[in-house]
């Protein structure tokens, strides 16, 4: 009796990991000859080619419909891998297996690191005309050493959100100093005891690094081939102490932005205020639904008053790898998509992008409010107040991701055992150090 | 005579031909990966010159990726947490699956298989589910037990925060597993133990743990060896606190190296390392499973 169902379950076994194999296999040949048809479609039918796109933008895929519907010849697939940082990983896998996507998204800080990884493509033979129309600042992000590796997307300069109706209900005024943010952060917990006028973030660099180039700090600089890296520079020390301060009396919460708590923080009011890119809008929207209408925008607090420097957290280029068989009119996509007029107004309306291309600053769509701040028309002139003073790095380190893991564990570590934020730094700078030296560049 | 000879020789290839598919597939997706990571822990990525490096080539490190990785004390206080989070969830797992499958075996217990399901369930959720879930109710502002009140990501409490999720999501299998092997006892022998005198919990004590030790030991081998593995919880917590970093136990310094920093090479002679570590770990448990049956035998 148990002798057959035995034998039976062998059997069964055994088809089950034929089947298994079977599938594998069989996954394996689609991939690669997906993309066999691919090259020979696009060889064959002279001229008709399909480009993958990464981006991870809400609404992206409407931007690219308008695209695909003017130019039947050159039709872009559009996916969304991951975001940031993530999808920056996934792009140098996917470089590894030779497989990467045509064009993709990159945030600026990332572009050194993906052009010495040899990722992504020197596209200066194919933007003759698109870089004539940005200036030379917001160029100074995807252009070195004479070669262009992206078409700039997007600029971002730190700003402060703040929620109006709590703002008065407190009897604050925005902030113009950073000396008047740490004596309201102090009357917020004064005077309701349960919230804060923010909290420091150990868990996305971005805002930090932002912080530190509004003070003047120059982590990375260059001369010749040869890198300069000061993360624990004098500037960026002073951002530092500062927040430490703050963090030290518990005038401002400190658990990680984007997580669920923080989600519901920002949602009932318990945080006042952000510091953020001009992006904050759409981010928003999803972040905090109930606040509709009750944010607004300023300028980022000074360090001495009247000061219009700010740093920038984030700004995105589009970039054309090097695995794209087509760089022609991948470079044709992602010029399009940050220059013409018409795509970006649909950028504007659907991500709430502050575009980087000069004539993109001046279209009619900046003129109304983004859909989360109706109660702020004024909202891109106040941006394009502050852009201008946006100041970055010199250039982004070929390592950044090294520095960034450096920053989320070091100040986490100060954060959670209260260490101190100057030795979070001391240490970023020697895993940098360490890290470049190891990959062979030259630091000087 | 000649039936015999027939079914000598039908097996003398089956057993080889059933084999076969897991034999491949292993060699395809352990073997293989195994030996290219092995052939990556001795490389190292070089750019090739000038600012931006210009491209990269790899250069054979000989064992410079190993001293580093032996050298790094991220790695080695990454492996202190792996061992402090060990000593919580290896024995919990273990006793909370022995004393539910006991629970489950009484005679008295009602509505076994709802309890038995809700017990194993957890395994059935994937763990990044499982610790999103729980991260919402460990943190203050979301939380249902009383995460205003305790801090469930403070210094020592992280550690169990950390592997109450595992622990949920390991004991439903291990109870099956040892469930089973109490449910294979004959009944004869209790039958005895009763009619000698023997309470319920003389029973369990005397009889059916000392039984079913081979499975609990069989348990702590699968226990031991998920610790040494443990990724999924701390890193799916990790967005949501302080407390958790990117080196926080040895596969999550795997993985940023790998990914993070693209750093395959290093994190390659990390994974080799911990591989070693790991076999090691499981022959001595293995070895120690042996001489407990011989001694059971004997």
């Amino acid at each position: 009796m148990s002798v057959i169902p035995r034998r039976r379950r062998g059997v069964a076994a055994v088809a089950l990991l034929a089947a298994g194999l079977l599938a594998t296999t069989a996954a394996c040949g689609g991939g690669s000859s997906d993309r066999k048809s691919d090259a020979s479609a696009t060889g064959a039918s002279k001229g008709k080619v399909t480009l993958t796109f990464w981006d991870w933008d809400p609404n992206i895929d409407k931007v690219v419909a308008k695209w695909n519907a003017g130019h039947p010849d050159i039709q872009v697939k559009l996916s969304n891998p991951a975001g940031g940082d993530q999808l920056v990983a996934k792009m140098i896998t996917a470089h590894e297996a030779k497989n990467g996507p045509d064009v993709a998204k990159v945030e600026y800080q990332s572009l050194p690191a993906l052009v010495s990884k040899g990722v992504v493509a020197d596209i200066t033979g194919y933007t003759k005309d698109t870089v004539t129309k940005y200036d030379a600042a917001t160029l100074k992000s995807t252009v070195f050493q004479g070669k262009v590796y992206g078409v700039p997307q997007d600029v971002a300069p730190l700003m402060l959100f703040y929620r109006t109706d709590l703002f008065a209900k407190y009897g604050l005024s925005v902030p113009k100093t950073w000396d008047e943010f740490a004596a309201e952060a102090r009357t917020v917990r004064s005077k309701a005891p349960a919230s804060y006028l923010t909290n420091f973030d150990a868990a996305d660099p971005g805002w930090f690094t932002g912080l530190a180039q509004q003070a003047g700090a120059n982590w990375w600089s260059t001369s010749g081939d040869s890198w300069k890296v000061d993360i624990a520079d004098a500037p960026t020390k002073k951002v530092a102490g500062y927040w430490q301060g703050l963090v030290g009396d518990g005038s401002i919460a400190k658990n990680p932005s984007f997580s669920p708590q923080w989600n519901k923080q920002m949602n009932d009011g318990t945080l006042l205020s952000w510091i953020s890119g001009a992006w904050a809008p759409a981010q928003l929207g999803g972040i905090a639904p109930a606040t509709k209408g009750k944010w607004a925008v300023a300028p980022l607090p000074a360090w001495t008053a009247g000061d219009p420097a700010t740093g920038i957290w984030g700004g995105s280029a589009t970039t054309v790898t090097t695995d794209s068989e087509h760089p022609a009119q991948a470079a044709e996509f992602a010029s399009w998509l940050n220059t013409d007029d018409a795509a970006v107004t649909e950028q504007v309306k659907q991500i709430n992008v502050y575009p980087a291309a000069t004539s993109g600053r001046s279209l009619p769509v900046l003129q109304a409010a983004p859909a989360f701040f109706p109660n702020q028309p004024d909202f891109y002139a106040e941006v394009k107040k502050v852009a201008p003073a946006a100041r970055s790095f010199p250039m982004w380190g070929p390592d950044v991701t090294v520095t960034f893991t450096g920053y989320t564990d070091g100040f986490s570590k100060a954060l959670q055992s209260g260490g101190s934020f100057a030795g979070a730094l001391d240490s970023m700078q020697s895993a940098t150090v360490a890290d470049m030296k190891k990959l062979g560049f030259t630091v000087g | 005579m000649a039936r015999t000879t027939t079914t000598a020789r039908r097996t003398g290839g089956f057993p080889y031909l059933l084999v076969l598919p897991a034999v491949l597939l292993f060699a395809a997706f352990v073997v293989a990966p195994g030996g290219y990571a092995l052939l990556l822990s001795f490389q190292r990525r070089k750019v090739n010159g000038g600012l931006l490096g210009g491209g990269t080539h790899t250069v054979f490190a000989g064992l410079a990726n190993y001293r580093d990785v032996l050298g790094d004390a991220d790695l080695w206080s990454g492996v202190l947490r792996m061992l402090a989070l060990g000593a919580v969830t290896v024995p919990a797992t273990v006793v909370f699956a022995l004393l539910f499958a006991v629970l489950l075996d009484l005679e008295r217990t009602r509505l076994k298989r709802i309890t038995r399901l809700t017990i194993f369930l957890p395994y059935a959720v994937p763990g990044v589910i499982a610790s999103l879930m729980w991260g919402f109710l460990y943190l203050p502002a979301t939380s249902p037990i009383g995460g205003d009140r305790v801090d469930f990501f403070g210094q020592v409490a992280v550690y169990f925060s950390v592997g109450n999720v595992a622990v949920w999501g390991a004991v439903g299998f291990n109870m099956i597993v040892i469930y089973t092997a109490l449910r294979a006892l004959p009944a004869e022998l209790f039958e005895s133990a009763r009619l000698d005198g023997a309470s319920e919990w003389q029973i369990i004590r005397r009889i059916k743990v000392p039984m079913v030790l081979p499975a609990v030991v069989m348990c702590t081998l699968f226990t031991v060896l998920a610790a040494l593995q443990v990724f999924n919880e701390p890193n799916t917590l990790k967005p949501l606190s302080n407390a958790v970093s990117s080196t926080w136990v040895p596969l999550m310094k795997i993985y940023d190296d790998a990914f993070g920093n693209s750093d395959i090479y290093s994190a390659a002679a990390t994974s080799v390392v911990l591989t070693a570590a790991a076999l090691a770990v499981s022959f001595v448990t293995a070895r120690l499973i042996q001489s407990r049956v011989q001694q059971e035998a004997a």
